[in-house]
């Protein structure tokens, strides 16, 4: 049966609801600035985004290629520097950081570095660029990733940026601030949270046509499952309107047909 | 302080702060004098095969390529590249055999266009090697510790990652709040080359839009090449002193050379040219690739306005600035090959 939406345009329009308006968000690149700029389209037109090079709270025109191209601060409140955004981000500006990832554990920990060792490394991938940044000093941390038995992993192979690391108080226990950590994760199959008690990743949403078997087959660690688990509510005309209405949008979610 | 854990990455470029001021007053010069060169002169006079290198902007935004492709064309070997956001610039450099260690927060990859083929491959392969990680804030927070004279900065980033371990910081129990605290050490490039919109002949500079990580990075280099879109009157400067981003003592040599961030961003002024990007992810695909590159667009021309004829010419520069005032469509001829993969 095929859908009026592509998963990609689904996995934004999700995104986008997660983000509340009135609040400063840490964007990365590719979906997560596609979502927030939907948001701020949609219910969070107050929302403030914070780009890691400098850009303060731009009105984005067009789907920036980089999180520090002259779209990250067109029409800014403030063209700054990443010592003073990142000093916000330590200081505990950021509300939510944004991210995006490779591979991902039952603790929310991420690995964009590598894929096999690190010295003799089978993929080589960017790195944390402001990831860690992100995942470090944000108090919640939505990450949106595609799902797979090799992404949704045991044991990520680097943990690039921190999730809840080994469990609950492990966070602090490094150093890192109180209450800060991983949220809401967003795949092409479902929505996930953290288990309050065990800082485990913990399945609470479904997307249509989806199953919990369809979930469980794509992770390769052991997920916890909500009492209830809600089935996504569809893109409604208006968010696919308005996310295909975003100045090259097309590049992440395709062009219509 | 109490040591509670250490990277296993490679310190580099690091200097006792002491080390650090014999340097300032031995080798910088306090009198404002005309600094400008040409770009072969000030490459071949202060970048050394071996040397640590760190570019200015963000990896594809206000980068100095036109110093790029001089080291390129004059075979520069062995440099230590610090990847604090490497983008277009890590890629090309690796490629072509200037760099082959790093420091890494973010290299291998093009943003939105993807993993870079090239660089990638060169790691992957062993021709090239990353001693240390880094994420962006704590890159940048090193460059602001060697701004600042002192041997290292505290922060919170970093902790209990992966990243950490394979970096040369240390975690050590902060004497005020009894909590682990990352300090992250000093880094002092031998040399820095940044892109600036206009600057005089002193090197007193000007940048439009957002500084990234050269305010503290221009401090903490060694030694300064400024590359600008334009020379103006010392006068200009002092009329409106509070948009002066570097002053001219932090400057060892002015370079103008109009475009010469292309094919990356400068803004304000032109957008990426992603119909060349685009060609260099092609091509780079292949080792051949890469040389037939290098030889187009490097060896086989001899001045950047050579290069820009080649690149397209006015027709291209005119649409590239279109582009940037949002007044054209893009074209990104990379999301076609992206979906083929």
């Amino acid at each position: 049966m095929s859908k009026p939406y592509n998963m990609t345009e689904l996995m934004a329009c999700v995104a986008a609801r997660f983000l509340e308006d009135r609040k400063i968000v840490f964007v990365g690149t590719g979906l997560p600035i596609l979502a927030a700029m939907l948001a701020q389209r949609l219910h969070a037109p107050n929302m403030v985004i914070f780009f890691e090079a400098g850009g303060l709270g731009p009105e984005v025109p067009a789907l920036p290629i980089s999180v520090g191209d002259s779209r990250t601060f067109y029409k800014a409140l403030m063209a700054t520097s990443m010592d003073y955004v990142m000093s916000c981000a330590q200081l505990g500006y950021f509300d939510y950081a944004f991210l995006g990832g490779a591979q991902i554990d039952m603790y929310g920990n991420l690995n964009t570095t590598v894929i096999g060792e690190h010295d003799n490394p089978k993929v080589r991938l960017p790195g944390s660029g402001g990831a860690n940044d992100g995942g470090s000093l944000a108090w919640r941390t939505i990450i949106i990733m595609r799902q797979d038995p090799q992404k949704f992993v045991e044991k990520v192979d680097f943990i690039t940026t921190p999730g809840y690391l080994s469990g609950p108080g492990a966070r602090e226990k490094a150093g890192l601030p109180e209450g800060s950590g991983p949220y809401r994760v967003i795949t092409q199959l479902g929505v996930y949270d953290f288990d309050e008690e065990t800082k485990r990743m913990r399945l609470i949403s479904v997307h249509p046509g989806v199953t919990v078997e369809d979930v469980m087959k794509n992770t390769s660690f052991e997920l916890l499952v909500a009492d209830k688990v809600e089935t996504t509510e569809e893109p409604s005309p208006r968010e696919l309107e308005i996310l295909r209405g975003i100045r090259e949008a097309w590049i992440v979610i395709g062009k219509q047909k | 302080m109490k040591v509670l854990e250490e990277g296993k990455g490679e310190l580099l470029a690091w200097m006792d702060h002491d080390e650090a001021r014999r340097w300032v007053r031995e080798n910088k010069r306090r009198d404002m004098v005309d600094k400008t060169m040409d770009l072969k002169e000030a490459v071949s006079k202060f970048v050394h095969d071996g040397c640590y290198l760190a570019m200015g902007g963000f990896g594809h935004i206000r980068i100095s390529m036109a110093a790029i492709y001089e080291m390129i064309r004059q075979r520069k070997r062995h440099i230590i590249l610090a990847g604090k956001t490497a983008v277009h610039d890590v890629d090309i450099l690796v490629a072509s055999g200037v760099v082959d260690k790093l420091e890494v927060a973010y290299c291998f990859g093009h943003e939105l266009r993807g993993l870079s083929p090239a660089s990638r491959r060169m790691v992957e392969e062993g021709k090239a090697k990353v001693v240390s990680e880094w994420s962006n804030a704590g890159f940048q927070w090193r460059f602001k510790a060697a701004a600042m004279g002192l041997p290292f900065i505290p922060t919170r980033v970093m902790l209990g990652t992966d990243t950490f371990r394979w970096s040369s910081a240390k975690v050590v129990e902060d004497p005020f709040s009894g909590k682990p605290i990352c300090l992250l050490p000093a880094c002092y490039p031998d040399v820095v080359f940044m892109h600036v919109h206009r600057c005089d002949v002193y090197g007193n500079c000007q940048i439009d839009g957002i500084i990234i990580e050269d305010y503290e990075l221009a401090r903490a280099a060694k030694r300064l090449i400024v590359t600008t879109e334009e020379i103006i009157p010392n006068e200009e400067i002092r009329r409106e002193p509070w948009r002066t981003v570097i002053p001219y003592f932090l400057v060892d040599a002015v370079v103008e050379i109009p475009y010469g961030s292309h094919p990356c961003n400068m803004p304000y002024m032109y957008y990426f040219d992603e119909e060349h990007i685009a060609e260099w992810l092609e091509l780079s695909r292949t080792p051949e690739g890469v040389d037939q590159y290098f030889e187009k667009y490097v060896y086989s021309v001899d001045s950047f306005e050579e290069y820009l004829e080649k690149i397209g010419g006015l027709k291209k520069l005119n649409y590239l600035k279109k582009l940037e005032q949002l007044r054209a469509p893009l074209k990104a001829p990379w999301t076609e090959k992206k979906k083929k993969k």
